[in-house]
């Protein structure tokens, strides 16, 4: 620029003298001076105009322009809750969902361990009372039935990749993920009804009452040889149930949400519904263990009365006293 | 090694959607799907702008990391592609995807999400370069002839550029200078700088 400058000075000193060269050197600078200004107006209407940066902060926060395709959320640029979603799915639910499971089964192993089985105290009487209809015990067997295969289909949904495909090859892993997910959607809504009708029939006897609390406070027959009063449904079976309830309302509704993505298709609304079906599936993984432990190895007798239908006499006395009682008198 | 990228230039995009349909036709794509689309924000109005959106290839993209049959996979030109015959239709990295690029007909008893498809920056799938499967299932393999994606080829206005990075941004560079501005890029921090993608 100085180089020009002095260019121009000495052109127009050869041509004429004195004052010429302050006149050119004031119309240079207003010349110059103009460009400068025109070029910072260009620049600011393009960068504080429609496309400046507040212009852009509100593209990548997700609002929504026009767009000829006609599909589901087609109009918007940027969909901001997609990276939530992935860290709240890979970087929370995944490695805490792991450390809940991992640890209710070491918490059960260490109860077996220290505790083992909780005996009958007295041999059995032989004679038998019933306990569970047929329907009940059968729609109990298909919730759990279903439960497990929803269970396993929807644990490899979430974990499988990190191991299964080592385990089956990667062939075998995709074929598996293709029928586990197809079972998952299908079978989801058979286990809705199931739960639902199970939720129903067993609602009036699962309500709690002070009892379920002193079952509670007693140690719920965790302490050995003291036996809570309990009627028909002790505070444990109620906690499992209320637990059951509320957390397979919120799994069915979520799951039906993601079994219908041609009815809700926006995205929001199907990564909050695979948020809420994650954690409320895993917490109820982690009860549904707990529940088969105590049903099975934990409760000697236990297990019977949902196979058959039927508990000894000497099981009802020392497990549910109240309900015994209740039943001994009808008899 | 070359690291190919899109980059859309809202100064220049018309809306004219002929990436869309250059796109449709070259992979002949099913009814239904769009690999790309034409967004025009504040549409008939003043500071009218416009993009074309696909599949923006990430650096570190979200649907690779939240598949649950892990069929995305990276090449080693930065292209994002997926195994169609592995794809589950869980919808999943539509969820995750920041530019909605994963497209899905629907199928079944009660409309489920078919095999997922998305752009795939004209490089095909994981079958044999121009085999009939790869044809049917991808759509054609410009990149394994040595050319460039369809939809910046035929860009009335070149404002989608499509090849190595540093070609793209060289190309862009000149009109930066040549404008005194760089408003028209778009996404380019989100897809291809991991710190961008942290919010």
């Amino acid at each position: 620029m100085n180089q020009r400058l002095q260019l121009k000075g000495s052109i127009a000193e050869r041509c004429s003298p004195g004052g010429l060269l302050a006149l050119l050197l004031l119309g240079w600078l207003l010349l110059a001076w103009n460009g400068i200004a025109e070029a910072a107006t260009v620049a600011e209407a393009s960068t504080k105009g429609s496309q400046g940066a507040d212009y852009w902060r509100q593209v990548t926060q997700g609002s929504s322009g026009y767009s000829t395709n006609r599909s589901d959320e087609a109009g918007v640029l940027i969909n901001r809750s997609g990276q939530e979603w992935r860290q709240l799915r890979n970087d929370k639910v995944q490695p805490y969902g792991k450390w809940a499971l991992l640890g209710t089964v070491v918490v059960l192993l260490a109860t077996y361990l220290l505790l083992g089985s909780n005996k009958l105290d007295q041999p059995r009487s032989g004679r038998t009372i019933e306990r569970w209809r047929k329907f009940d015990r059968y729609l109990h067997w298909l919730v759990a039935g279903l439960f497990i295969i929803l269970a396993l289909t929807g644990l490899s949904l979430l974990y499988g990749r990190y191991f299964l495909p080592e385990l089956l090859g990667k062939a075998g892993f995709i074929s598996y993920l293709q029928l586990a997910k197809s079972a998952h959607n299908y079978l989801g809504i058979l286990f809705a009804f199931a739960l639902t009708l199970m939720l129903l029939k067993w609602f009036l006897s699962n309500i709690p009452s002070v009892t379920d609390i002193l079952w509670f406070v007693q140690g719920g027959g965790m302490i050995k040889g003291k036996h809570p009063h309990a009627g028909y449904m002790n505070g444990g079976e109620k906690l499992w149930f209320w637990l059951l309830l509320v957390g397979g309302v919120a799994l069915v509704l979520s799951g039906l949400v993601l079994d219908f993505p041609a009815v809700i298709g926006l995205r929001d609304t199907l990564q909050d519904a695979n948020i809420i079906h994650a954690v409320s599936a895993l917490v109820l993984v982690c009860g549904a263990l707990a529940h088969a432990y105590i049903g099975t190895l934990g409760t000697e007798g236990a297990l019977e009365g949902m196979l058959s239908g039927r508990v000894d006499e000497v099981w009802a006395q020392q497990h549910h006293d109240l309900w015994y009682d209740e039943v001994k008198d009808k008899k | 090694m070359a690291r190919m990228k899109f980059l859309c230039d809202s100064e220049r995009c018309i809306e004219c959607n002929g990436c869309v349909t250059a796109c449709k036709n070259e992979h002949e794509v099913e009814w239904g799907i769009n690999r790309r689309r034409v967004v025009t924000i504040n549409d008939g109005e003043p500071n009218e702008v416009s993009l074309s959106v696909a599949c923006m290839h990430c650096t570190d993209a979200p649907c690779m990391a939240v598949c649950p049959v892990d069929c995305l996979y990276q090449t080693d030109q930065g292209i994002v592609l997926h195994d169609k015959d592995a794809c589950i239709g869980c919808g999943y990295c539509l969820f995750a995807c920041p530019f909605g690029a994963p497209q899905f007909p629907q199928e079944g008893a009660f409309g489920d999400r078919g095999k997922m498809d998305k752009c795939t920056f004209c490089a095909g799938g994981p079958e044999e370069d121009h085999s009939d499967a790869e044809r049917a299932k991808y759509g054609r393999n410009r990149i394994a002839e040595g050319k460039l994606p369809m939809c910046a080829e035929m860009c009335s206005t070149k404002a989608l550029l499509a090849g190595d990075a540093s070609e793209v941004s060289d190309i862009y560079r000149e009109r930066v200078i040549a404008r005194g501005s760089n408003a028209g890029a778009w996404g380019q921090n989100l897809a291809y700088n991991a710190a961008g993608n942290k919010p």
